[in-house]
């Protein structure tokens, strides 16, 4: 199978690629149970985190995923110690990126689209770390492999993504790849968070969270994201906990056997109550380890085959 | 006959189009892991600190039959480690990555006798990456190497300690080792595209 050069979105993978993917994630998964985690695949080949904006779990896990693979890795962060402040803008940014010769880029940006600009001007693999609010692919294919790691499939699974929907690229890339592998996924949050076209993206909308959660396989809790939050979408994070948020008394009304997610960071007392026990069921820690491996799997298939025809297969 | 069939043709057989020979046939290479299964616990004296580790893919079988037939001379079965060796080949950016078998340690290799066991030893690259990967898990007091077919055209400095058949061979022919585990037959098969002459 030929995979992509690029991942910018989820649309590009066909569900034969996201079961490569995930496949290949078991192995890096027990590379990272060895006592020397670290193989030889890639040694020789240097991996950018060019990152636009704060991330902690996304930007060490693709740190650590390239140097699992023996790549060398060099990371920019557009703070005050880089160009970035002098004015240089994102297109010179990449030129000079282009011309260090790079194998891989992976981008964080805050506009949507722009890991998709990124690639049509440099030579390296691009790799989308979050564009704006448009996507999140690794997060997707990391939840979606946390999800299999649990239940043992994906298909007829029943998911309700909870929050803030609209500004949420994780859950734009979730929804997609979810729904593309088989899973029923139903959005719940306040309507002003809710897109308006998102009758049309294969998935139920509710906004009564007490009604769907007895009926839910995997509830995943979007972020709250404050910094987005220049117009009033809610009368006040009180508010929005006592709506939306995770309880005991609500975690009471899920299946025994339900789980949940969480793509970090997490906003104690807004999505989930402050005083909620770190309980067996919420499983984002998971979701973190298998991030590693899924990343290095990913970076593995786009950057360790030839972007040629594959040769004739010798024994 | 399809070159992705499997013959299931007495030893010497040749299919219908002389395009596949059938070099050594289900009791052949029974017969052949026998021998292989005395040769290592005699080199051993036994099975004391002995594993065995099989390449993906069809190494594996054969290790795991290797280690019953050690149980049947010595009473004890030594432990067989699995090895998928994807991640330290030397064309990892020339070829299309391969889907990857699991790899399974159930020992630790430190200050054991390994034997790698593969089907078949050619260039020797597959050996190389495979003594790169093992020496990541720990540190063996020795290191050999167990294969069905011998073919020949070494590209590295390697040698098998123990060979179930050597076969003479000419670059152009394939050499396909089947295991009644996941081909539903064993035999070992030479294929030679030349002699069809239809350029396929």
């Amino acid at each position: 199978m030929m995979m992509i050069k690029h991942l910018l979105s989820i649309d590009q993978l066909s569900t034969d690629m996201i079961d490569l993917v995930l496949k290949t994630t078991d192995s890096f998964g027990e590379v990272g149970t060895r006592t020397i985690k670290k193989v030889p695949a890639l040694r020789g080949r240097t991996v950018c985190n060019l990152f636009f904006e704060p991330s902690t779990r996304t930007r060490l896990s693709f740190e650590l995923a390239a140097k699992r693979l023996s790549a060398d890795v060099i990371t920019f962060t557009a703070d005050s110690k880089t160009s970035v402040s002098k004015g240089e803008s994102f297109k010179d940014t990449a030129l000079t990126l282009q011309a260090m010769g790079l194998d891989a880029i992976v981008v964080r940006h805050t506009s949507g689209g722009s890991a998709k600009r990124l690639s049509e001007w440099v030579d390296a693999s691009v790799l989308n770390a979050g564009d704006g609010s448009n996507e999140h692919p690794t997060q997707a294919l990391l939840d979606l492999y946390t999800i299999k790691q649990r239940f043992g499939r994906i298909e007829g699974l029943h998911i309700g993504i909870v929050g803030d929907v609209s500004h949420s690229r994780v859950a734009r890339s979730n929804i997609k790849a979810m729904t593309k592998m088989g899973a029923h996924v139903t959005v719940i949050g306040p309507p002003t968070l809710l897109p308006v076209t998102v009758g049309s993206w294969g998935v139920d909308v509710s906004t009564d969270l007490d009604a769907v959660l007895p009926k839910l396989d995997i509830v995943y809790l979007l972020r709250v994201q404050k910094e987005r939050q220049v117009d009033q979408f809610f009368p006040s994070l009180r508010e929005y906990s006592m709506f939306w948020g995770l309880d005991n008394r609500r975690v009471g009304l899920m299946k025994p056997e339900a789980l949940i997610m969480h793509p970090g960071p997490i906003n104690r007392g807004v999505e989930i109550a402050g005083d909620l026990p770190e309980m067996e069921r919420f499983i984002v820690a998971d979701q973190v380890t298998n991030g590693i491996a899924v990343r290095a799997a990913l970076m593995y298939l786009m950057l360790g085959g030839s972007q040629e025809p594959p040769p004739t297969e010798k024994v | 006959m399809s070159p992705n069939s499997v013959p299931n043709l007495p030893a010497g057989g040749a299919d219908e189009t002389g395009r596949a020979w059938v070099v050594l046939d289900d009791l052949d290479v029974k017969r052949a892991l026998v021998r292989m299964a005395h040769e290592i616990v005699e080199s051993n004296r036994g099975t004391g600190e002995l594993v065995l580790v099989g390449i993906h893919r069809r190494g594996v079988p054969l290790a795991h039959r290797v280690a019953k037939r050690i149980a049947e001379i010595e009473t004890i079965a030594p432990p067989v480690g699995e090895l998928d060796i994807s991640f330290y080949r030397d064309d990892v950016g020339i070829r299309s990555p391969q889907e990857i078998s699991p790899t399974d340690f159930p020992f630790d290799v430190t200050d054991k006798t390994v034997v790698l066991v593969d089907d078949v030893l050619y260039t020797g690259r597959t050996v190389r990456a495979a003594i790169d990967a093992l020496v990541d898990f720990g540190r063996p007091r020795l290191v050999k190497l167990a294969v069905l077919v011998d073919r020949g055209h070494r590209e590295l400095p390697f040698r098998a300690d123990f060979i179930g058949k050597n076969i003479p061979t000419s670059k152009m022919q394939e050499v396909r080792v089947h295991v009644l585990e996941t081909d539903g037959v064993d035999s070992v098969v030479v294929y030679d595209p030349r002699t069809l002459g239809d350029g396929q």
